[in-house]
């Protein structure tokens, strides 16, 4: 299954024979403190810097997220994304949890989006897929409902068939177009929290089939060395079906083992991507080396 | 084990989540005459004041946290109808649950492990809570604090709702108001007119400790 993304000149495809979809996460105010004030005097610079280090860092795609106390988020969504596409050719993936922000958001996008979600609420679907459906984008769906976030896979994946049948068959979206959220959490909550998640992705691949994405950031809260945890996480998962994450796209380590699985897992043919990474690396070495 | 051999023990061995020995320990204190009293406030409490601290600074993590959390738990379920046979005053009560709207939890009960921990009666009123079920608690548990939290930018607007609800049932001045989150600020808890925030577990508890102090010298001044 594909999903097909694109900004207004370059296109990207999800699916389990491509290379893995790393949406870079760094463009939220969550836990930023700077940056929300900077947000709420209607100051956008930081957003070009972490684009910047995003794109470089290796990001397919970005996660554009304004979501903060005290920001008008529809106007910050809107001004966010008109910004970042004059910076970078990346697709986005615009992400509230205010519908009104995602149809600002989604009202000034140049291409095809991705949008950051709904879950198996039906209010929260009859909002949000009607935008979907008229901006032409895909949608990532997280099987939660207003009761719980269920920790069992079987749940999750009963609630990934009422989402994906609902929005396919009552809004009529393309299957290819839902991106599913097996849900990350972290494992030093729990230590069980990372096996459900991998058991929850082989579910879905095999009875669903849809694509899958995720905050694999998630996983290493409150515990040390974060890197190594979401460098090791990420390879497991996409060994399990996991095509796509809301990830640290700046850490070479993070991306590294990423494409290294892609590798393993036989998306990368010839390794010609790997190679091409290691000689980007061998030059940047030698420029910085001559700069000197 | 002499009761000072003990309340060594229980310090070190809550600390590092050993909550069999923590048991034991509990109960051997107990069989050789140690007040309840002692027991928590010479060394549970200190030990997870303790845990707390070393959270704060990052030496401490998530799971350790959480055993420490359980460790004491285990003895608190011993020790808590004999504290309550003596009549000894807790630090307090504490009313939690997630906003209405919302249904997360983790950061919610990593809050109460601390909160219980520090040796507050913790009462969870579970994910998506609405005004209703906080005002129920209230009128029912008599908490010193209601916690509310919200993991979305979404749901916090019902730090305000709640807090309005709280106020028209008349019961806003019988409770200090605590909200947190993951998007939550102080700027936030201030505007929407609750009297705490705090950014981790382990502030949660010393910002409570403060509230309930300031409360209490208030109410006795």
């Amino acid at each position: 299954m594909h999903t097909v993304l694109s900004s207004a000149t370059k296109t990207i495809t999800i699916g389990d024979d491509q290379p893995f979809c790393i949406i870079g996460e760094r463009i939220n105010p969550t836990g930023r403190k700077k940056f929300q004030e900077q947000l709420r005097a209607g100051d956008y610079t930081a957003i070009e810097a972490d684009v910047l280090a995003q794109v470089e860092g290796g990001a397919t795609m970005l996660d554009v997220n304004m979501g903060a106390p005290m920001i008008d988020e529809p106007a910050a969504l809107a001004a966010a994304v008109t910004l970042i596409q004059q910076i970078t050719d990346l697709p986005l993936c615009i992400d509230s949890s205010v519908v009104e922000a995602l149809e600002a958001g989604l009202s000034v996008y140049q291409g095809k989006a991705l949008v950051n979600s709904i879950t198996a609420e039906t209010e929260r679907m009859d909002l949000i897929l009607p935008l979907v459906k008229k901006y032409g984008a895909a949608i990532i769906a997280l099987p939660n409902d207003e009761f719980e976030i269920p920790e069992e896979p079987a749940r999750r994946l009963e609630l990934t068939k009422v989402i994906v049948d609902y929005a396919t068959t009552k809004y009529g979206i393309p299957i290819e177009d839902i991106v599913i959220d097996p849900l990350a959490m972290p494992i030093g909550a729990d230590s069980t929290m990372v096996v459900r998640t991998l058991e929850t992705i082989r579910l879905i691949k095999e009875h669903v089939g849809v694509n899958m994405t995720l905050g694999a950031s998630n996983v290493s809260f409150g515990m040390p060395d974060r890197h190594t945890l979401n460098a090791v996480f990420l390879p497991m998962a996409m060994t399990a079906g996991l095509t796509s994450a809301i990830m640290d796209s700046r850490t070479p380590q993070v991306v590294t083992a990423v494409r290294a699985a892609d590798l393993m897992n036989g998306n990368d043919e010839w390794g010609a991507n790997w190679i091409a990474a290691h000689r980007a690396r061998q030059a940047a070495a030698a420029a910085a080396a001559a700069a000197e | 084990m002499t009761p000072d051999e003990i309340l060594k023990n229980l310090y070190d061995e809550t600390m590092v989540g050993n909550a069999p020995a923590v048991l034991d320990l509990t109960n051997e204190g107990l069989a050789i005459g140690m007040t309840p009293e002692q027991i928590l406030f010479e060394a549970l409490i200190p030990s997870l004041e303790e845990v707390g601290a070393r959270f704060e600074r990052g030496d401490y993590f998530v799971p350790e946290m959480l055993i420490a959390g359980r460790a004491m738990s285990g003895a608190l379920e011993v020790l808590r109808p004999l504290l309550a046979l003596t009549g000894v005053e807790t630090v307090g009560t504490f009313l939690m649950g997630t906003v209405k709207g919302d249904v997360h939890d983790i950061g919610k009960n990593l809050v109460n492990i601390m909160l219980e921990g520090a040796g507050f009666h913790v009462i969870d009123i579970g994910v998506q809570a609405g005004p209703e079920k906080f005002i129920a608690g209230i009128e029912e548990h008599k908490p010193d604090i209601v916690g509310m939290s919200a993991f979305l930018t979404t749901t916090m607007p019902m730090f305000k709702a709640n807090i309005n609800a709280i106020e028209k049932a008349g019961l806003r001045d019988q409770v200090i108001i605590m909200v947190g989150g993951a998007p939550v600020t102080q700027e936030y808890a201030d505007v929407c007119g609750a009297d705490g925030y705090a950014a981790d577990a382990a502030t949660a508890v010393r910002r409570a400790k403060d509230l309930i102090a300031k409360r209490r010298a208030s109410v006795n001044a």
